[in-house]
């Protein structure tokens, strides 16, 4: 008992954590701002990782988005130096559209969620599956042997076509 | 304090998901845009794994992995697109980059 009233405060702790920081990401008007909010929401949704047993992709998670991606978006931010007071809001016909599909997705999932039969058990009493580094491996060199080999070859390519597009064009 | 059930997690995803997506469509700053696809991959990848963990299985998991490479690359080249649009155009806004419009 003692255990689920945790792991419920805990989600709900991580799901705070989460929404804040990505609704900071987006609003912020500042740009170096929003990098650092979605840095937070990365380190609430590694935290709901571990609470589902995959620490692995909590790890992951941290090393490649907050250690790579953010340092990225900061490196380029930092780089071209835009105003931040140019990263304003559209307001016009997009800011309706875009709150009428929101409210679509919303209701959508809503609706999904309502009538859905999903398996619900006790987070605490599921036997944890993902929490093995030979699980995973186990599965990326059998069943996904091909979609491993695709994206080795997607990031071969990724990586040269950075190269060719930060060339300087003569 | 809220229930951690699946619906919980789908329903933290969906609402992950929506804020990216109002990002993407209300700003204006390229960049930002990035981060907003960015926030609306991340909220798949929530649904996979809560639903991988309470399946018991594995699959969503792996998924999660392949989001990841892609994820990375596509920052990697849309950010390399972004700093070459910033040289021609000395601008992110892309409000001010319709070219292909008129």
């Amino acid at each position: 008992m003692e255990a689920a009233i945790m792991v419920n405060l805990m989600f709900t702790v991580f799901a705070l954590v989460t929404v804040i920081g990505a609704i900071g990401a987006v609003l912020s008007r500042n740009t170096v701002n929003a990098a650092m909010c979605l840095l937070v929401c990365l380190g609430g949704v590694a935290g709901l990782f571990v609470e589902l047993d995959a620490f692995l992709l909590a790890f992951l998670l941290i090393l490649v988005y907050a250690g790579a991606v953010v340092a990225l978006f900061l490196f380029i931010i930092m780089l071209l130096d835009v105003k931040g007071s140019l990263g304003g809001i559209n307001r016009n016909f997009s800011t309706v559209a875009s709150l009428a599909a929101v409210a679509l997705i919303i209701a959508g999932v809503a609706a999904f969620l309502r009538n859905a039969v999903l398996p619900t058990p006790n987070p605490a009493s599921v036997l944890s599956v993902g929490d093995t580094l030979k699980s995973y491996a186990e599965l990326l060199f059998t069943t996904y042997l091909l979609p491993v080999e695709v994206v080795g070859f997607l990031l071969l390519s990724a990586m040269l076509g950075v190269i060719a597009l930060s060339r300087k064009s003569t | 304090m809220i229930q951690s059930s699946l619906l919980a997690y789908i329903g933290l995803s969906a609402i992950l998901f929506a804020i990216g997506f109002i990002g993407v469509l209300l700003r204006r700053n390229a960049i930002v845009i990035f981060m907003s696809l960015e926030l609306m991959l991340i909220a798949s990848t929530l649904a996979l794994v809560a639903f991988s963990k309470f399946n018991g299985t594995m699959d969503g998991d792996v998924f999660v992995f392949f989001i990841l490479t892609v994820a990375a690359a596509e920052v990697a080249v849309g950010l390399a697109i972004v700093v070459a649009l910033f040289r021609q155009k000395q601008t992110i806004q892309v409000s001010e980059l319709d070219s292909l419009k008129h």
